[in-house]
Parts: C-alpha cells; sequence; structure tokens
C-alpha cells in the first residue's frame, strides 16, 4: 500500500475550448491537510467539484487506497468516503440541528413498511456529536438558523465525518466567518485531522492556511503551480504565488509613491 | 476569567446548559407553525359562540354541516400544505376536481363501466395527471406556479370539451342509483356512526324530522377522510424519513440534493398526492350530489392554499403543518357557514377569507424571522 491515502494525478478538465484545469496533481496522506491556494478563478471550484464527483475529470485518474476510481455522480464520492463540505453548507436554516444533520440519511426503526425516522436517536447522536467539537447545542430541536456562522460551518462538517468521511473536502470553510469564529472551525479542522483524516482545506486566505495546513498546493489559472511543504515555503512566499501576489507588491509600491507625494 | 468558572460551576451544579433558558410552554406553542390557526380558530368558535350560539349552528345538524363544509376543504388543503412545505405550489386543484369528477360519471352513465372501476380509473388518471405536473416541474426547472397554472386551462377545458362532445351537456347526472352495492363507492358516500345518532335521536337529545328519524343522520365521509389524512400527514411530515425529506426539498434544493435527498421524487410524489387529494374531493362530492359538473372545484385550488397558509405554510417552502392546514380549513367551513346563522350579509364572506389570509402571512413572517434569527 503505498503511503497515500488519496491521488489525483494529472488531472484535466476542458469546458469546451475553456480549460479550467490543466494536469493538477495532489497526493494526499491519512492525517495531513493540504491547502488548495488560488485567487477567484484559479480553478478551485472546478477542481472541487472533480473532487465531489459531481465533474468527470477529462484526463487524469484518482487513486483512492491504492485503487483507481471513477465517480459516476456525488453519491459515488461519498459512498467511498470522499465527504465535501460546500461552502452553502447544504444545511436548511429553518430545519433543527437533528433534521440537518441526518438529512438524507435518517435512522430509521419500526416494522418493515411503517419504518419511523427514529428522532431519539438522532437527537441523542447529534447533540453528542456537537458537544465533541464543543459547541453545546443547547436543544437539538432548534433551528439551525440560530446558530452563529462557526457553528454551522462545524455542524456540517461534523456531519460529514459522522457519516463516514475519510477525505475531507472543504470550500472556503472560514471565508464568512469573523476571527474567532474562523479560529474555532480551524481548530476542529485540525483536531479532524488529528484522527487520521485527510483534509482538502480550499481557501484563498492565506492566513487562515498556513497555521494549520502540512502542505500548500497553488491553483493559477487552471494549473498548478507545484506543492510544497510548510517548512519549504514562506507564508509571504505563497501570498505572493498566488495571482493576488504580485498585484500586492505593485499596490504597494504605488501606495508608497502616493504617500511620498502627499508628504512632498 | 472568573465569570466563566463560574458559569461552569453552575452548569455543573444545576446538571444542565447554563445558557438554555427556561422556555416557557408558550414559548415552545411559538415556534409552531399552527399557532396562528389554533389562535384563529378558538376565535372564531368564541365570535360565532356569542354571534350564534342559539340559532342552531352547534346543533348536532349544524356542527356536521359547518364540519363537512371544513372537511372537503381540509382534504385539499392538506395535500396542499404537503406540496408547499416541498416548495411548490398546485394551481391545477380545482380544476383536477372536475376533471376527476367526469371521469367517475361519463364511464359509469355511458359506457356502462361498474362505478368501482370508473373510480379507479379516475385514480389513476389523478396519478398521471400529478406525476405530469411534477415531471414538468422538476425537468424543467419551471416555477410550479407557471405548469399547474397551464395544467388549470387545459384540464378545466378538456374537462369541458370532453363532457360535451360525449354528453352534450356540462353535467352528467344519475350516480345516485348506482351507488349501492358498489364495493368501493362507500368509501366516499357512507354517513358513518349512524347508530350513534338514532340512539342520540331516540333519546331526544338532537332534533328529529317530523317522520321521528333524526336530522342528522351521520358522520359524514369527508370528515372521516379528512380527520384520517390530517392524521396520516402529520404522521409523515413528523414522523417519517419521507417527512423529513419533504421539509429538506422545500427548504433548500441544492443543499437536500447534496446530501443525498431524491428532491425530483419527493417532488413528484407531492404533485401526485394533490392530484389524488382532489380525486378524493370529487369522489365524495359527485357521489353525494350524484352527479358530475364540468365546473365542479372552481377556485378550489386558491381556497386550499389559502387554508395551508393560515395554517401556517410558509409560501417559500420547507415550513408548515398539516394540522396547521386543517385548521385553516376548519376557519374558512365554519366561518362560510357560520355567516349565514348571523345578520351578517354572506356577501361579506370573501373579504374575510382575504383578510384572514393577509394577517396570517404577515403573522407567518414574523415567525420565521422570530425562528431563524441568530441568538
Amino acid at each position: 500500500m503505498s503511503e497515500y491515502l488519496v491521488q489525483f494525478n494529472n488531472i484535466s478538465k476542458f469546458f469546451g475550448k475553456v480549460i479550467a484545469l490543466k494536469d493538477v496533481t495532489m497526493k494526499l496522506k491519512k492525517g495531513e491537510i493540504m491547502c488548495l491556494l488560488g485567487d477567484n478563478g484559479a480553478g478551485k471550484s472546478t477542481l472541487i467539484k472533480t473532487l465531489a464527483g459531481v465533474h468527470k475529470p477529462d484526463e487524469g485518474e484518482i487513486i483512492f487506497e491504492d485503487q483507481k476510481i471513477v465517480f459516476d455522480s456525488p453519491r459515488d464520492a461519498l459512498d467511498i468516503g470522499i465527504g465535501t463540505v460546500y461552502q452553502d453548507l447544504a444545511l436548511v436554516s429553518l430545519m433543527s440541528v437533528t433534521r440537518n444533520f441526518f438529512m438524507g440519511r435518517e435512522p430509521q426503526k419500526g416494522l418493515p413498511f411503517l419504518k419511523t425516522f427514529d428522532i431519539e436517536k438522532a437527537n441523542t447522536i447529534a447533540a453528542e456529536r456537537m458537544g465533541q467539537i464543543g459547541i453545546d447545542v443547547r436543544d437539538p430541536s432548534q433551528a439551525v438558523g440560530t446558530m452563529s456562522g462557526g457553528e454551522r460551518q462545524c455542524l456540517a462538517i461534523s456531519r460529514a465525518i459522522y457519516f463516514g468521511a475519510k477525505v475531507l473536502v472543504l470550500d472556503e470553510p472560514t471565508s464568512a466567518l469573523g476571527v474567532h469564529q474562523a479560529s474555532m472551525v480551524l481548530k476542529y479542522i485540525v483536531k479532524a485531522a488529528s484522527q487520521g483524516l485527510a483534509v482538502i482545506l480550499i481557501t484563498h486566505n492565506v492566513h487562515h492556511a498556513y497555521p494549520v495546513g502540512n502542505s500548500f498546493t497553488v491553483l493559477n489559472r487552471g494549473k498548478s503551480m507545484g506543492t510544497f511543504q510548510k517548512k519549504d515555503i514562506s507564508r509571504e512566499k505563497l501570498l505572493s504565488m498566488m495571482a493576488g501576489g504580485e498585484e500586492l507588491d505593485k499596490l504597494e509600491v504605488e501606495l508608497k509613491e502616493m504617500d511620498r507625494i502627499e508628504n512632498n | 476569567m472568573s465569570v466563566k468558572s463560574e458559569s461552569i460551576q453552575s452548569k455543573k451544579d444545576s446538571g444542565q446548559d447554563e445558557r438554555l433558558k427556561k422556555i416557557s410552554p408558550l414559548r415552545v406553542l411559538l415556534n409552531r407553525p399552527e399557532l396562528g390557526a389554533l389562535g384563529g380558530s378558538i376565535l372564531v368558535f368564541i365570535f360565532f359562540g356569542i354571534v350564534a350560539g342559539d340559532t342552531g349552528m352547534f346543533s348536532a345538524y349544524g356542527t356536521l354541516n359547518f364540519l363537512d363544509v371544513s372537511a372537503n376543504l381540509g382534504i385539499i388543503a392538506i395535500a396542499a400544505a404537503m406540496l408547499m412545505i416541498g416548495g411548490e405550489f398546485d394551481l391545477s386543484i380545482g380544476s383536477m376536481i372536475g376533471f376527476a369528477g367526469i371521469c367517475i360519471a361519463i364511464p359509469a352513465i355511458y359506457w356502462g363501466w361498474p362505478l368501482w372501476t370508473s373510480i379507479i380509473f379516475a385514480f389513476a388518471m389523478a396519478v398521471l395527471i400529478g406525476y405530469f405536473n411534477g415531471i414538468m416541474v422538476v425537468k424543467t426547472g419551471l416555477p410550479s406556479f407557471i405548469v399547474t397554472l397551464a395544467m388549470l386551462f387545459v384540464l378545466r377545458g378538456a374537462t369541458l370539451a370532453i363532457t360535451r362532445l360525449i354528453t352534450g351537456r356540462t353535467q352528467v347526472p344519475g350516480l345516485r342509483v348506482l351507488i349501492e352495492d358498489d364495493p368501493i363507492a362507500w368509501l366516499f358516500a357512507t354517513d358513518t356512526f349512524q347508530w350513534l345518532f338514532k340512539w342520540l335521536g331516540s333519546m331526544k337529545l338532537i332534533a328529529l324530522r317530523t317522520d321521528g328519524t333524526p336530522l342528522a343522520t351521520g358522520i359524514p365521509p369527508s370528515v372521516i377522510w379528512f380527520i384520517a389524512l390530517t392524521l396520516f400527514a402529520t404522521w409523515i411530515l413528523m414522523k417519517t424519513r419521507y417527512g423529513n425529506w419533504i421539509f429538506a426539498s422545500g427548504g433548500d434544493k441544492v443543499g437536500a440534493t447534496n446530501v443525498g435527498v431524491p428532491v425530483g421524487r419527493v417532488k413528484i410524489s407531492l404533485f401526485i398526492g394533490t392530484a389524488v387529494a382532489s380525486t378524493i374531493f370529487a369522489c365524495i362530492q359527485v357521489l353525494d350530489a350524484g352527479s358530475a359538473d364540468t365546473m365542479r372545484g372552481t377556485l378550489k385550488e386558491l381556497e386550499a392554499i389559502a387554508a395551508a397558509v393560515v395554517g401556517g405554510c410558509l409560501l417559500t417552502g420547507g415550513y408548515g403543518s398539516a394540522i396547521g392546514a386543517a385548521l385553516g380549513a376548519i376557519i374558512f367551513g365554519t366561518v362560510s357557514m357560520g355567516i349565514f346563522y348571523t345578520d351578517v350579509d354572506t356577501d361579506w364572506f370573501k373579504v374575510f377569507l382575504g383578510a384572514m389570509m393577509l394577517i396570517a402571512v404577515v403573522f407567518n413572517n414574523y415567525i420565521r424571522k422570530k425562528v431563524t434569527e441568530t441568538k
């Protein structure tokens, strides 16, 4: 068995004439957090959807636990253990925590043909799981709409793990959150990885990615600029590798220029 | 820091989460979608109790009368509510009622089918039409408002055209004689608990006709269907996996799909549900009247939606209850009958209907904000 849990080798995806992804390669070990960085339009979303089974890659292969895998639907990806948490979280704010946690995979009890949704069991599991990540669900029948953004993110991640994710793909989990909430989510991600999950963390925020990531893959205009171990690269270098980097440098120079003129 | 340790201490002491405020029962009730309808129906009964308490409205006969009207509306309102919770509308309910009516009457009267086969035929057509509505909405992604509005016209037109083509008229009478000894028709045409009413009559507890039989002969079939459907729909929504899928499909279609809820199938089944409920409504009314009318059920779709909305269903989906819709139907049924017992001109009924619905929507909107607001 190779040391990698999952490998994405030379993935390419074309939409008509547009090359959305070209020869992107990523390899993940158990317990590793890989951060996928890139500016808007770099191809992050396309890559996630390819990992999640929404798109089929036009070139390249996905190898999971040493076996070549072809996904026909998002369900297939879920079934082998690639759990994707999309930016919209797939939570319904009018429904309760429990009903959201088990949405689509409700535990049942009772006679065949007269099966009922085992709400007591579901409530217990949901409260227990949320408790494990330090979120006291005051009442598992409360609507998800009453939770904070960070809590919702954690609920979605916790749900993916409960339903057997071995590889967790997180799409911008911290983008809409404040500092405190973001650190809560990041802490949880580190904890999940320490329990043996492989995590792909997609973000454009280097400051969130750098402290938690073990390795970093930078996407730019559909191509991978390479994968770097943390010890080999600095935060500043990462930032400048993303498309924004050069522009930020330029901006800095321009601002200094303006400053100089004003001071004169 | 000290505050924090204190609160942890208090949590240990009291044995429960310190952030869990004691919720009053009133507050729990406020979080239920049917609250508005419950309050509304209590108000309606108090009002008529005062205004029409001594007029016979609440006699056995009067009560069954307004319950019958409520129950008929309730049968379609519950199905409409389930569909609304699932995030869609069905404007073809009223036309489906008319269409189902002639599906029962024409084969039975003109083609010589046994009544029960034409009833089954009507239900089969309902499943087909519901399925068509559903598949159109799911596959095209068009708003159900448009798809079912088209179906409203198509079905009503077809009902009229087919009936006139085959019978040369717009009404098909003569069904009453076929009901007796039919193996299925009794399901929609039998007054139950007749022994109870006979007994009450013999005890002189309820009003009698001049021949000594009680004025109210039994519980009409609509009421039995109404109660059964309310219980069934509530069980589905609250206690089954499919119920959770209905809420999820209406609450967030994309999210539900992403976690593996078969949203398309759920919605199609709910469209079949409204069409089947319309057919139950049609069976009861056609067998009761003994004739099918091409205009039967006109505007019923809007009354059903109004009852569902008064019952707490959000127009945007994902929230509501079957009991709420049932209460909404009871409010409308009671007022539409009760108004005869008062001095108020019955022309005002529609004004009431509109006002009630508007108040309900404002109230529901407020409730939704309460439910989803971040603490």
